[in-house]
């Protein structure tokens, strides 16, 4: 928007360039480092899980900081994403597709199925609110991995066998591509880094679109005030979906480039800690602020390879990097909490604002 | 000087046929915005239309062995500013949230321009042309002041999901448009400056006043506004009071106003009817009002801060 001459642009126009620069910087530098091997092995093989994470992190703000409900279940449907997506990849590989075809239509395919999967538990799911809504998506991301460990894939000349034991005639040449509880053991590592960066610029391409959108202000309003919207004559179930199917696609394509990047996955690795470290990684970068929620999926993943040196002192220098993140990000609880300390410091009061009459 | 062409006003999709895609969202067109002056377009009380806009008939809602309202019975005008006063309790906030469908009610039922309503749902009767502010103040408190208008115009807007992911060409035209149109409303309170403000920061009249234009905003036949002046010092009630009737004027709908200021009530309405443990006993001009007995009793001649 251009003003007497001036660019102005919008908070929102701010936060994007932002949201943008930061992990162009990111990558960049994380690249540039891989290439002079300066980066040590460990930290090198963290990049593709830390894009991962990211993208994790902008699908589960859409939910939790977007549409202000708190899903415990999300590894489900990054899980759901990282399997067809193997199995999708693999399928391919026997057809003869480039590697980059192969994680295009994976990606596509594991932010289908996730984005299906999204939208049948989300139809019991938003039926509820607050508390209950958090159990349950909880149970459902359970339920994910469960049903997963009872699925195995083979895969043969005359392709794809799907089935719930183990025995699978397949033909000769054929193999098994998801093993129930052992998950993929044969899979190959095709993400690579820029595809990583691709995917995590264009979740926050949509993600920031959508807010910036009647869509998102719809979300947004039903979040703030949920009688208010339904009198403005918002459907809250629609919006509640949109937000939550949304989350579950970009959490598949989040799980098609985690998965495609270890040569074996279990599905015991998307289970109840796998989502709450990325509710960590969003509560930290400030729950509904899009770009604080990447930075901290980046540095919170980086951080305890990082930090090896520091030996014992490991986990002090973290809560400490924590902290700082929580400072720099405008963790709104952390405000309250510090502008607390310091009234009480001070120990001068001043009286609030017009606000207090408000209900 | 503003002035507000009311035919334009009711732009929205389903009785719009009339209009041409992407000037759906030119304020011009929504405000009648020209810089000219255009006289205010007041329909005479004898030439009202005959239909009126509500017909309620009837209505009565119990909560468990209460009972809320009962028997209301009230006709409501096509451009009617209509009072509702009662003492506290008496049942008025209810008697919005039945129109407004926030309850469905246990008897009766009314008439929405000719139709009857049983059994829509809050989003289908604000669809229909009913928009509401709340007595306990309920702004979306994250979005801006102007994002606060725009969401209420979301129905008019004609880009979809995809739109909203991809930003083309006529998501732009659009948003340009809805954000002029939300500056058109915000003007009607000279809050344009307030636009970029969280609606949360505003001072507590201001906050009643986005409500109002928030609730216009949805491009209503019928505006209901639950005790719009709470809480305003003198000089901002007599100000929203003008302006109340200036949307009216302007806009062409019917609004129907509770208040407990009863001199305010009887500047402003045209009609009033008087709620008592959930049950109309007058309905008339604010003099008839004044002069029954029975209004006296139940409500004037005990309420001491009667002004
Ligand atoms: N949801 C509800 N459940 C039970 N009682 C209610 C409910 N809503 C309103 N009431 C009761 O209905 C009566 C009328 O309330 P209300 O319409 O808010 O009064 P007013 O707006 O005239 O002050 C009151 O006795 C109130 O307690
Ligand atoms: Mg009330």
């Amino acid at each position: 928007m251009r003003k007497n001459g001036k660019l102005v642009l919008s908070p929102y126009k701010k936060n994007e360039i932002t949201a943008y620069l930061v992990v162009v910087l990111f990558f960049g530098i994380m690249a540039s480092l891989k290439a002079t091997g300066v980066l040590s092995r460990s930290l090198s093989g963290q990049l593709i899980p830390i894009a991962a994470y990211m993208i994790m992190a902008v699908s589960l703000n859409l939910v939790v900081g977007i549409s202000g409900e708190l899903s415990l279940g999300h590894a489900g449907f990054m899980s759901v994403g990282a399997f067809t997506g193997i199995i999708t990849s693999l399928y391919l590989a026997q057809a003869g597709a480039p590697t980059v075809v192969r994680f295009v239509v994976a990606t596509l395919a594991g932010g289908v199925a996730a984005g299906i999967v999204g939208f049948v538990i989300a139809i019991p799911v938003l039926r509820l609110r607050g508390d209950y809504l958090a159990i349950v998506t909880l149970a459902f991301g359970e339920i994910i991995r469960n049903i997963l460990n009872v699925v195995y894939v083979g895969l043969d000349r005359n392709g794809l066998h799907f089935a719930t034991t183990s025995d699978i005639a397949l033909l000769e040449g054929g193999s098994m591509i998801l093993k129930g509880p052992m998950g993929a053991i044969t899979n190959e590592e095709i993400s690579t880094l820029l595809e990583g960066f691709i995917l995590v610029v264009v979740a926050l391409f949509l993600a920031q679109n959508m807010l910036n959108s009647r869509t998102g202000r719809a979300i947004m309003a039903i979040r703030d005030n949920r009688i208010a919207a339904e009198s403005i004559g918002l459907s809250v179930t629609k919006y509640k979906m949109i937000a939550f199917v949304v989350s579950a696609v970009l959490a598949g394509f989040a799980g098609v480039l985690f998965g495609l990047n270890f040569s074996s996955l279990a599905p015991v690795k998307f289970g109840f800690n796998q989502s709450i470290l990325i509710l960590v990684f969003i509560v930290l970068g400030g729950i509904g602020n899009i770009w604080g929620g990447v930075i901290s999926a980046g540095v919170l993943t980086i951080l305890p390879e990082a930090l090896r040196q520091f030996s014992d002192y490991r986990m002090l220098v973290y809560a400490v990097v924590l902290i700082i993140v929580m400072l720099v990000t405008n963790n709104k609880s952390v405000g309250t909490f510090m502008s607390g300390l310091k009234g009480k410091l001070t120990s001068r009061k001043k009286e609030g604002g017009d606000d207090s009459e408000k209900n | 000087m503003r002035r507000i062409n009311a035919d334009k006003h009711n732009l929205r999709k389903r009785d719009s046929q009339d209009t041409i895609q992407g000037r759906m969202f030119d304020s011009k067109e929504i405000f009648g915005w020209n810089g000219k002056a255009v006289d205010h377009i007041i329909i005479p009380e004898k030439d009202r239309d005959k239909t009126p806009i509500l017909e309620i008939k009837g209505l009565g809602i119990d909560f468990g062995g209460l009972t809320a309202v009962d028997e209301f019975t009230i006709s409501v005008g096509r451009t009617e500013i209509a009072g509702l006063i009662g003492p506290n309790g008496a049942g008025k906030t209810t008697v919005f949230n039945l129109l407004t469908k926030v309850y469905q009610p246990t008897r009766g039922t009314f008439f929405f321009d000719g139709e009857d309503t049983a059994g829509m749902t809050t989003e289908q009767i604000c669809h229909k042309g009913i928009a509401r502010t709340f007595q306990n103040i309920r702004l979306f408190d994250n979005l801006t002041v102007e994002e606060n208008i725009m969401v209420a115009m979301n129905e008019r807007f004609e880009y979809g999901f995809f739109g909203s992911l991809i930003h083309g060409p006529k998501y732009r035209r659009e948003e340009k448009a809805a954000r002029e149109a939300a500056h058109q409303y915000l003007s009607i309170f000279n809050m344009q400056g307030m636009a970029k403000y969280k609606a949360g920061a505003l001072p507590y009249g201001a906050q009643r006043r986005l409500e109002i234009l928030r609730a216009l905003a949805t491009g209503p036949k019928v505006l209901l506004l639950d005790e719009p002046a709470a809480g305003m010092n003198p000089k901002e009630t007599a100000d929203l009071m003008e302006n109340i009737r200036k949307i009216r004027d302007e806009f062409q709908i019917a609004i129907i106003l509770i208040e407990h200021d009863m001199s305010l009530v009887m500047n402003v309405c045209e009609t009033i009817g008087v709620l008592n443990f959930g049950r109309v006993i007058a309905k008339g001009t604010p003099d008839e009002i004044q002069s029954n007995p029975e209004v006296i009793e139940a409500y004037l001649g005990k309420k001491k801060e009667v002004k």
